[in-house]
């Protein structure tokens, strides 16, 4: 099949880029959209052009090193999942494909499709952990948690941290991946004794670093590859309230 | 000079003898067996033995010894996190945009440990034991011993850390099977265990950060190895965004850079996984064990056109309620639910039936390539089996399946399109876990002092063959508990010496030869891409280095990556400057070291004349083609040193103490 590629061009260290067009023909409808990609990189080359600079790691769905702004929605036209998923035969011979890169103010772009994500390792960095020594650790079933909270955490853990759910909200906030680290780890009996800092700490630094508020839209839980439910950022502001009354 | 005229002094033995007619000192080198470093005692009293007698450092020292850890997977993060809370000054890297990347992240299916909460007739012991028979006999037994031995603590350690392992209502943990072992041992956060572990091991590395005990360098690339009076002092790193090369130097260098198989170009490792770290480490000095030692995972999502870049991974506990067949009928063009019970072939459970569907992967994938071979594959290219739920479905309803496996059968759909609750998943073997890497003794040090090997870039535990679960177990295990015990020990003999500092002549040596073979890659300006050389290079490595190997094909793999290696070098082409952003030098600069670590490999297959694990050479099978070892003649682990482009052959007997190696059998 053939497509025509309009992709965001962007040198490092410039404030601004711009669309460019590419024709790419030999492709095929079994072709993951980023192997697309590389495709027309290894086109790009024998003309004696630069690469587009895009990311991926596992291309499994699991790293979340991937994302794109695909005919204007994150991780292209499927929801729930993430862009190394997507494949050709969600497009037609013939089509414009418009891929740009997560926009949002806490995300600066580094080059071409690339952004900074490092915001969401500072936010982590504030309290997203236990803070428990290597070797203190109690025998696990000293610890009993019931299946329905065990599966309540790992709904929240299961997170990949791509940043779509920032990319594809009006406002660029961080609610859905702040809340549901704090979820993870504030459901859980380990967490609980550090809750009400690690709430307060994560979302201080989510203001921080730039994100903008939620306005409760819904559009992230679309776009999250692990479908992480809204729910989360209810959750996250019942809590906030408590550590602010009772923390 | 010393290093000059013995350029492999370091792990050489000298002894001096007063040589009575000349009235002088000489010198005899000794080409001594490689010291493992394996403690006394009984194998159950060895690690504490050794813990025993290590050296400590106080407090207030450890604050002034510094520690590289390149890598942020479960033993990078784990290792940099540990050594950091126990005082260490950390500098932590990754090639990814953030920690939580590294493809630790991708292991689904579970975790090992001999905690028995099955009551399952489960102990250290029979761990240790299905790990060494897994492995087929080929790796030390006191390593593995404590690999089995620190496994509960781990996994106390982990529920601590907040990994939401899979729990009964009751409350208490859940386990199910793995192949390779007749106990449930094995622990798990629905599909997901590796990211869980991960996170977790991530979420501690950024609290060492907080703490300013760890800088965190995401986005660079370590390019070589500085050593220092024969000791790693050092690292040259490429920082990814500027394209700038940086000297860091430190007291102890530890690599924790994971598997190599991208060598293979299709394989189910991420796109960035590479060779490089440990391929430097190698050429420097560091002996490579069992390069060849690959495992090939039996279900991964076939190959589905020429264009792909990976083959996606379906976790082999999905093998704990699917059964794998293919139809008896050569050629049958019929739909897999078409086919009547009677006329499909569970090749594993006919050909092994006291393991079944959960035989050891090496096994598992050599009989689906055998069925393939034979005509009787399935799918649109004949490359798969099937991997059919039907049975477990009807027994244990959908919904029970789902809760056990629901983000993998969504996987697959989104990938294929196909909903495997209807229909059998289709699957294939594919290239997947290093056994082999730079040779480490006990303490997890390499041949060059201060340099450390963690995780799966290194060869200690796992034999010829890896046991499903063992590698989030190795990873960790070597990460949290071993290596933090283990590198005082030399640390505290470099204390009283002052730290060398990136000022030293060496760092500037070491930096301007990566600066000049960066410009090499970057002149030649040829015709071809980067690709297209990893392509070519892949197809030699899968189709004579992979599943099963022979003297011919493995003669002809080495001139034919020779052949490559000349063309890439005369004819590659990479756009772009190298004081930037570029991700196709990145690639190419990967590939130059695939390249030449894919001749080790298949020297190192040609070497072995005997069949272990995953490493089946055609001409040494039993009757039935089962792998045929020769334990009078390869009992050692092959340790190989580089020497100008070639590569002298080192020998590590593997003396089996407590057990004696027996056939493996799973039938």
């Amino acid at each position: 099949m053939q497509l025509t590629f309009r992709i965001w061009r962007q040198e490092q260290s410039q404030p601004k880029g711009d669309f460019k067009n590419y024709e790419v023909e030999g492709v095929t409808e079994d072709m993951s959209f980023l192997e697309a990609l590389d495709h027309l990189n290894e086109m790009l080359v024998l003309q004696g052009e630069r690469v587009i600079a895009f990311e991926y790691d596992c291309r499994e769905g699991i790293c979340g090193q991937c994302g794109v702004f695909i005919n204007g929605r994150a991780h292209g036209p499927h929801a729930n999942v993430t862009t190394c998923q997507l494949h050709l035969r969600s497009f037609n011979d013939g089509d414009t494909v418009v891929v740009e890169p997560w926009r949002a103010s806490a995300f600066p772009i580094i080059k071409d499709l690339i952004v900074d994500r490092s915001a969401f390792d500072r936010i982590i960095e504030q309290g997203g952990y236990i803070s428990a020594k290597t070797g203190t650790a109690p025998e696990a079933n000293a610890i009993l948690i019931g299946k329905e909270t065990a599966d309540r955490a790992m709904d929240a853990a299961a997170c990949i941290g791509c940043g779509a759910c920032v990319a594809t909200c009006k406002n660029g906030s961080a609610a859905l991946f702040t809340s549901a680290k704090i979820n993870h780890l504030n459901t859980l009996p380990q967490g609980k004794l550090e809750a009400d800092q690690r709430m307060q700490d994560m979302t201080r630094q989510m203001e921080l670093e730039g994100f903008g508020h939620c306005s409760f839209t819904g559009a992230c839980e679309v776009e999250c590859p692990e479908g992480i439910s809204i729910a989360n950022i209810a959750e996250m502001n019942a809590r906030y309230l408590r550590a602010r009354l009772f923390g | 000079m010393a290093r000059k005229v013995f350029p492999d002094l370091y792990y050489r033995d000298i002894i001096w003898l007063w040589n009575y007619p000349n009235h002088c000192l000489l010198p005899i080198i000794f080409s001594m067996m490689l010291n493992a470093k394996i403690p006394e005692g009984k194998l159950e009293d060895k690690w504490r033995n050794y813990k025993i007698h290590s050296q400590l450092i106080n407090p207030a020292n450890k604050k002034k010894l510094q520690v590289i850890v390149i890598g942020s997977g479960l033993s990078g993060a784990g290792a940099a996190a540990t050594l950091a809370e126990l005082g260490y000054a950390v500098q932590c890297f990754c090639y990814q945009d953030s920690a939580r990347r590294a493809h630790s992240v991708a292991a689904q299916g579970g975790i090992n440990a001999a905690k028995n909460y099955q009551h399952d007739g489960d102990s250290i012991w029979r761990m240790f034991y299905d790990t060494l028979k897994g492995g087929d006999f080929r790796s030390r037994e006191a390593n593995t011993y404590r690999l089995a031995e620190l496994s509960a603590p781990l996994i106390d350690h982990f529920t601590q850390q907040g990994v939401p392992f899979a729990r009964e209502y009751g409350g208490v943990l859940i386990n199910r099977s793995f192949g390779g072992v007749q106990v449930q041992r094995t622990f798990y956060a629905r599909g997901q265990t590796g990211q869980q572990l991960l996170l977790a091991a991530y979420s501690q590395l950024y609290k060492m950060v907080r703490q300013k005990k760890v800088t965190m360098f995401p986005r660079y690339e370590m390019m070589d190895l500085v050593i220092v009076d024969g000791k790693a002092k050092g690292i040259i790193a490429r920082d990814l965004v500027s394209g700038e090369l940086k000297r860091f130097a430190a007291d102890a260098v530890v690599l924790a850079t994971g598997g190599y198989a991208r060598v293979f170009r299709l394989s189910t490792l991420a796109i960035g996984c590479n060779g490089s770290a440990v391929w430097k480490a190698h050429k420097r000095g560091a002996l490579f064990a069992a390069p060849s030692f690959t495992q090939i995972h039996p279900t991964a999502l076939p190959q589905s056109s020429a264009a792909q870049s990976k083959l996606t991974l379906m976790s082999e506990s999905l093998r704990n309620d699917g059964r794998i067949w293919v139809p008896k009928q050569k050629d049958d063009a019929r739909l897999a639910n078409e086919i009547p019970e009677v006329e499909r072939d569970y090749y594993l459970e006919r050909r092994y039936p006291s393991f079944g569907n959960l035989a050891p992967r090496d096994i598992a994938s050599r009989a689906a390539k055998e069925r393939i071979d034979a005509g009787f594959g399935v799918g649109r290219l004949k490359n798969a089996v099937y991997l059919d739920f039907s049975r477990a479905i009807a027994n244990l309803g959908q919904a029970t399946i789902q809760d056990r496996y629901g983000n993998l059968f969504s996987m697959y759909k989104k990938i294929t399109g196909i909903d495997a609750y209807q229909e059998p998943m289709l699957i294939s073997p594919a290239a997947h876990f290093s056994m082999g890497g730079l040779w480490v003794d006990y303490e997890l040090m390499t041949t060059i002092p201060g340099l450390y090997a963690i995780g799966e870039c290194n060869f200690s535990d796992h034999g010829a063959n890896r046991l499903g679960a063992n590698s989030l177990l190795q990873a960790s295990v070597d990460g949290y508990f071993i290596l933090p015990n283990t590198i005082n020990n030399y640390l505290a003999k470099e204390l009283p010496e002052p730290s060398v500092t990136v000022d030293h002549p060496a760092f500037q040596q070491v930096e301007s030869e990566v600066g000049q073979h960066i410009t090499q890659i970057l002149a030649v300006g040829g015709s071809k891409t980067v690709d297209f050389f990893h392509r070519a290079l892949g197809k030699v490595m899968w189709q004579e280095c992979a599943m099963s190997r022979n003297k011919t094909g493995l003669e002809e793999a080495i001139e034919l990556i020779k052949g490559i290696r000349t063309a890439f070098w005369t004819d590659v082409k990479v756009t772009g400057r190298g004081d930037e952003l570029n991700t196709e030098l990145e690639k190419a600069l990967r590939l130059a070291d695939f390249i030449e670590l894919g001749i080790l490999m298949c020297t190192d297959a040609l070497q072995r004349e005997e069949s272990c694990g995953a490493h089946f050479r055609e001409e040494f099978q039993t009757a039935d083609g089962e792998a045929l070892r020769k334990d009078d003649q390869y009992a050692y682990v092959s340790a190989w040193e580089y020497d100008e482009g070639e590569f002298i052959l080192h020998k590590e007997p593997l003396e089996f103490e407590f057990v004696t190696p027996a056939v493996r059998s799973y039938k």
